[in-house]
């Protein structure tokens, strides 16, 4: 690798050439500040925050896009910098509306981190200021652009989600990050995957907080509350307490959910395994009997209303599977409610998610097989992690406690639905074993790990070689699904999850800071504990699951039965975009 | 998908000239580099306004996101998304006009018109604009209509001059 001598601050460092100023002040042990600088998303050197001297040249440049040369000379703490810094760092504030105690980013805010580091104490450009109504009809995603510093990251991860639905709307004084023609996010093509959460440094994009109805249904006495949790939210957890990114707190969460007071802890692993049940026999009937193929995984939510509007040509591709949280809500509807002789009326069925397209799923009405919404709410991993702070709960220092039984057991295979191809290798490890009629000889397929944007695999299954591709983040599968739609690739079988990452990196999961993400790529670190939780398990096979095995004997008389059929499958809508 | 799925069939058949007048433009600018901001000088030309229906048009035709196009149409103040009234009624906000009462004129066309500065009224006849010296510092305060310059203008006479527009 080629490299250059670069002097920071009198420190000599040698770095990859293309490298910017930023990286090799890094390496020399210094931290220049960043706001609008996202790794690998948005490196357009706006906000100037990072601003430093460069021996040579007359102004200050922005380090996080100024690459390095050799012999160069860089001051990043002279007074001319020092001042240049605050400057912006004032401008920016005097334009944001500083309801830190209010904000659900307190302390989680890097403009905030920023404050504090230069100390800013007095603002000298109080200038006039728009207020603007917060956008709040989406049942995700929450707009409130007083508190938007036009960073612009939430623009770039649109765009590369190949959506593109918010960006810079009039100039000036005036600019404004909104979608078009004063609309509502709810209003315009959003997916919902809350990945602009993800991105935005400060409060300005945030998920609909639905804890308060939750509070409200666990203080009813007439209701029977469950909760469910998704695969994606035990590896993440544990960060909204201050625990190492990638510790698995399985046990902690059953225990916390326990004390906030529902009445059964349910674990969506378990319709994982489900899943992999009637999506697995759909395909091989699929494959079978001259079927639609590609066949085109459905668990994700913010891909099926990506698909419904940019290719409804796929509809019919798309797995009629419910997603594994709907598959459990309709179960414990009706199954376990004749089973236990509950009224499907009083219970109330609450998931956390790792997402927040999620919410919006929820809502769909056509799913509601029993009459009554499969899912009543909905909260993301951050919320989640709101409620168990609010009780006082020492989340580090639970014991590490058990699902419950009977719609709490679950595989390996189930787990690894968090992340980014786990369905996929769920899926062939089972069915693999129905065609050959024997094991996969190794069943981690690790061609569809990892966060490479599409990955392929074959796999041969008796005289059936069967083709298969993954993408994570739709912009990724808008580019598959061109290659299958123009001939030039051909699949049986095709996962797509919104999120970069999958469900680990959801738009629902705890927010890593751009500084932090620089070091950490939290959708490999929380994935490889999602491949530990699945190696830990002692059956890793979905088709292995018992409580699978007896909800099929005793109910659904087996996979894509009628009645799994009734409670289990859906069908799909074209959208218009606008 | 073909253009013309995309978007209400009426929106194209009602304008059907106008829209394949569009469509030349785009074929002209096609393969060109930085197509966007011509395309909507010129398809402003042929609408009046770059309207949703002209952006999604626009934005189906060049694989250009409508928010993009939507972001150019407001960072540049020569575009308009609303058509224009019949009349365009504008005030010299120039200094001298400015300091002879400009404002005062202004004020008595939002109650006459009933439209605020930059709109249009319902039945497309105004449009109520503010613009930079036109250069009749003498004749201050100007109130222009279209092509016509009324000079050294008082409230009192605004009533009298937009009936004038409204009957005709
Ligand atoms: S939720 Fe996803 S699709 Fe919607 S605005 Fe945010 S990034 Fe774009
Ligand atoms: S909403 Fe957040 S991410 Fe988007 S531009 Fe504003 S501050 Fe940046
Ligand atoms: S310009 Fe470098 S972080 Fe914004």
């Amino acid at each position: 690798m080629e490299t250059v001598k670069v002097m920071v601050d009198g420190v000599q460092v040698e770095v990859p050439k293309g490298s910017t100023i930023l990286d090799a002040a890094k390496i020399a042990g210094i931290d220049i500040p960043t706001l609008c600088f996202l790794k690998g998303i948005n490196e357009i050197g706006a906000c100037r925050i990072c601003l430093v001297e460069v021996e040579g040249t007359r102004a200050l440049q922005a380090s996080c896009v100024y690459p390095v040369s050799d012999g160069m000379v860089v001051r990043t703490n002279t007074p001319a910098v020092r001042e240049a810094r605050r400057v912006n760092l004032e401008l920016i504030l005097s334009n944001h509306d500083r309801k830190c105690l209010t904000c659900v980013r307190n302390q989680n805010c890097e403009l905030q981190d920023l404050a504090e580091r230069f100390h800013v104490k007095d603002i000298r450009f109080e200038g006039e200021s728009i207020h603007y109504p917060v956008d709040d009809l989406s049942p995700s995603i929450v707009r409130d652009a007083n508190k938007c510093i036009l960073c612009r990251r939430c623009v770039a991860v649109c765009a590369s989600q190949g959506v593109g639905v918010i960006g810079p709307v009039d100039r000036g004084f005036r600019t404004i990050i909104e979608p078009i023609f004063n609309r509502s996010i709810n209003n315009v093509p959003c997916i919902n995957c809350g990945q602009c959460i993800l991105a935005c440094p400060v409060g300005a994009i945030r998920e609909k907080d639905d804890v308060e109805k939750v509070w409200t249904a666990l203080q009813d006495p007439n209701l029977h509350v469950v909760v469910q949790t998704a695969p994606a939210v035990r590896v993440a957890l544990g960060e909204e307490f201050g625990m190492e990114m990638g510790t698995r707190v399985t046990g902690k969460m059953a225990a916390a959910l326990r004390r906030l007071g529902f009445d059964k802890v349910f674990d969506t692993n378990f319709s994982a395994d489900l899943t992999i049940m009637e999506e697995g026999t759909e395909l091989l009937g699929r494959i079978k009997n001259g079927g639609k193929l590609p066949l085109i995984t459905s668990c994700s939510p913010g891909w099926i209303k990506f698909c419904e509007q940019f290719y409804p040509d796929f509809l019919d591709n798309i797995s009629t599977c419910k997603s594994p949280q709907q598959m459990l809500g309709a179960l414990l509807k009706s199954y376990y409610v004749e089973k236990n002789g509950l009224d499907p009326a009083k219970v109330f069925v609450v998931s956390v998610m790792p997402c927040t397209a999620k919410k919006f799923e929820a809502q769909r009405p056509e799913l509601s097989s029993t009459g009554y919404p499969d899912v009543d709410v909905v909260l993301t991993t951050r919320e989640l992690g709101r409620m168990i702070k609010e009780a006082g709960l020492d989340f580090p220092n639970l014991p590490d406690e058990e699902f419950d039984p009977t719609l709490g057991e679950s595989t390996g295979a189930a787990v690894i639905f968090g992340a980014t191809g786990g369905v996929m290798e769920a899926a062939l490890r089972t069915v693999a074993e129905i065609v050959t009629g024997k094991p996969l000889d190794d069943i981690e397929i690790k061609a569809v790990r990892g966060i490479e944007g599409v990955k392929e695999a074959e796999i041969q299954l008796g005289d059936l070689l069967v083709r298969a591709a993954v993408a994570h983040g739709t912009g990724n599968a808008k580019a598959l699904l061109e290659k299958v739609k123009s001939g030039e690739k051909e699949y049986h079988f095709i996962e797509v999850m919104a999120c970069p990452g999958g469900c680990v990196t959801g738009g629902g999961q705890p927010i890593v800071k751009a500084k932090k993400r620089m070091d950490r790529d939290p959708r490999e670190v929380r994935a490889a504990a999602i491949y530990d939780e699945d190696r830990d398990k002692p059956l890793r096979k979905s088709h292995e699951n018992p409580e699978v095995k007896k909800l099929y004997e005793e109910y659904l008389q087996e996979p894509n039965s009628h009645k799994a059929h009734e409670l289990l499958h859906t069908h799909y809508v074209a959208r218009q975009k606008y | 998908m073909s253009v013309s799925s995309v978007f209400s069939a009426s929106a194209v058949t009602d304008n059907k000239e106008k829209f394949a007048k569009l469509q030349e433009v785009i074929e002209r600018y096609r393969g060109m580099e930085g197509p966007l901001v011509p395309v909507l000088h010129e398809a402003q030309e042929i609408f009046g306004a770059l309207t949703l229906d002209v952006q999604k048009y626009i934005s189906e035709a060049l694989n250009v996101p409508v928010m993009q196009i939507y972001g150019v149409a407001t960072f540049y103040s020569q575009f308009t998304l609303k058509p224009k009234g019949k009349c365009k009624v504008s005030v010299c906000m120039g200094t001298a006009c400015y300091v002879r009462g400009a404002k005062k004129i202004q004020d008595k066309l939002v109650e006459n018109l009933g439209i605020q500065v930059g709109e249009t009224d319902k039945d497309g006849k105004f449009t109520l604009e503010a613009t930079r010296c036109v250069g009749a510092c003498g004749l201050s305060p100007v109130l222009l209509v279209n092509d016509d310059v009324y000079g050294r203008t008082t409230p009192d006479i605004v009533p009298n001059i937009m009936d004038k527009y409204r009957k005709a």
